[in-house]
């Protein structure tokens, strides 16, 4: 990992936090275009902004939105809203070691365990920059977000598209170069990287928006059996 | 309470209640190897998987926006010439917007 993740201890502390803040304003700002579309789906602000509040993960907020605004069945809408934020729950069992929270610190950074502040802690070369990352992020996503489902759930049609700003863009730019150091680090993570990117984009047809993105785990899985027990490139302080 | 109000709060405490689920799995079970490698490779599997999936998709539907690729290569070229992320998401960002300004996206 002689790259962007692995540099010198000197830059180390500053990267995760810059990074992160960074990264949870771009993205938070997309809380705009849920609140825009959970208010033209049917949903009151209140309830946008509560989803934004609590819930807090994107994919499954809109696709409840979507179950709204589609008219179907609200019981199969929020079965499948839950079903998307189970990657969480996969993130969760990799941070957890690192991030070394317990009791009430445990139940508020679970809040925050997400896409984009996963990507950012995940990518740091030790624990310490790891939880600074994290908590970097976890903020600067949560208050940016909520604060553009007010805007957007309050203004809702009268802003322009954030596809104007390029922002729809950021997502996938900021994953790919959260995870391009782990891609360099070896034949099993690029062999997964890929092996997740095929899957995830052959379901995308066949199965409900979401559900690609977890059918792809299962590059994990078997990226975790081609793998001998030492096949893996682990970041410092990743160990649980 | 109406059926919407359910389904939001329902929505929220499920989601969190698997966040939570995640950090609370007993050291125990990752200290075995195969869990661990598999708790180690799936943060890449699903974002690669979102990267490709926000690059390509709309809804069900397999579709090229010419600026969104646009702007996913300059990422790629940013990356390749080892640029600092914020210059990646700049990169990114601002060759997607400059595209749909000129009208080209």
């Amino acid at each position: 990992m002689a790259d962007q993740a692995g540099l010198a201890p000197v830059t180390a502390p500053a990267r995760p936090v810059r990074d992160g803040l960074a990264l949870g304003i771009a993205v938070g700002t997309s809380g705009l275009a849920f609140g825009a579309a959970a208010v033209s789906s049917g949903l009151t602000a209140a309830q946008a902004c509560v989803l934004s509040l609590l819930a807090f993960t994107g994919a499954s907020q809109f696709a409840l939105a979507g179950a709204v605004a589609a008219g179907g069945s609200l019981a199969a809408g929020t079965a499948s809203a839950i079903l998307l934020g189970s990657r969480n729950a996969l993130y969760g069992l990799r941070l957890a070691g690192l991030l070394e929270a317990r009791g009430a610190g445990r139940l508020l950074a679970a809040l925050g365990v997400i896409d984009e502040v996963a990507a950012v802690t995940l990518a740091q070369p030790d624990g310490t920059s790891a939880r600074a990352g994290f908590r970097a992020t976890f903020v600067s996503i949560y208050l940016t977000w909520n604060l553009a489902t007010v805007v957007g759930a309050l203004g809702a049609g009268r802003l322009g598209s954030p596809q104007d700003l390029g922002l729809d863009v950021v997502g996938p730019a900021a994953f790919l170069a959260l995870i391009w150091p782990r891609l360099r680090a070896g034949w099993t993570e690029r062999g997964v990287g890929v092996l997740g990117a095929a899957i995830a984009l052959a379901a995308t047809p066949l199965c409900p928006p979401g559900v690609p993105v977890i059918l792809a785990a299962s590059a994990a899985l078997a990226g975790a059996l081609a793998a001998g027990p030492a096949g893996l490139d682990v970041p410092a302080g990743g160990s649980p | 309470m109406t059926g919407t109000w359910l389904a939001v709060l329902v929505t929220a405490a499920g989601c969190y209640a698997l966040k939570l689920a995640g950090l609370t799995v007993p050291r125990r079970v990752l200290a075995r190897p195969l869990p661990r490698r598999f708790a180690e490779l799936v943060p890449v599997a699903l974002l690669a998987a979102l990267t490709v999936v926000q690059t390509f998709a709309s809804g069900q539907s397999l579709h090229a926006d010419p600026a969104r690729l646009a702007g996913m290569g300059a990422a790629v070229a940013a990356l390749l010439a080892r640029a600092p992320f914020l210059a990646v998401i700049i990169a990114a960002a601002g060759t997607a917007a400059a595209l749909r300004a000129l009208g080209l996206g």
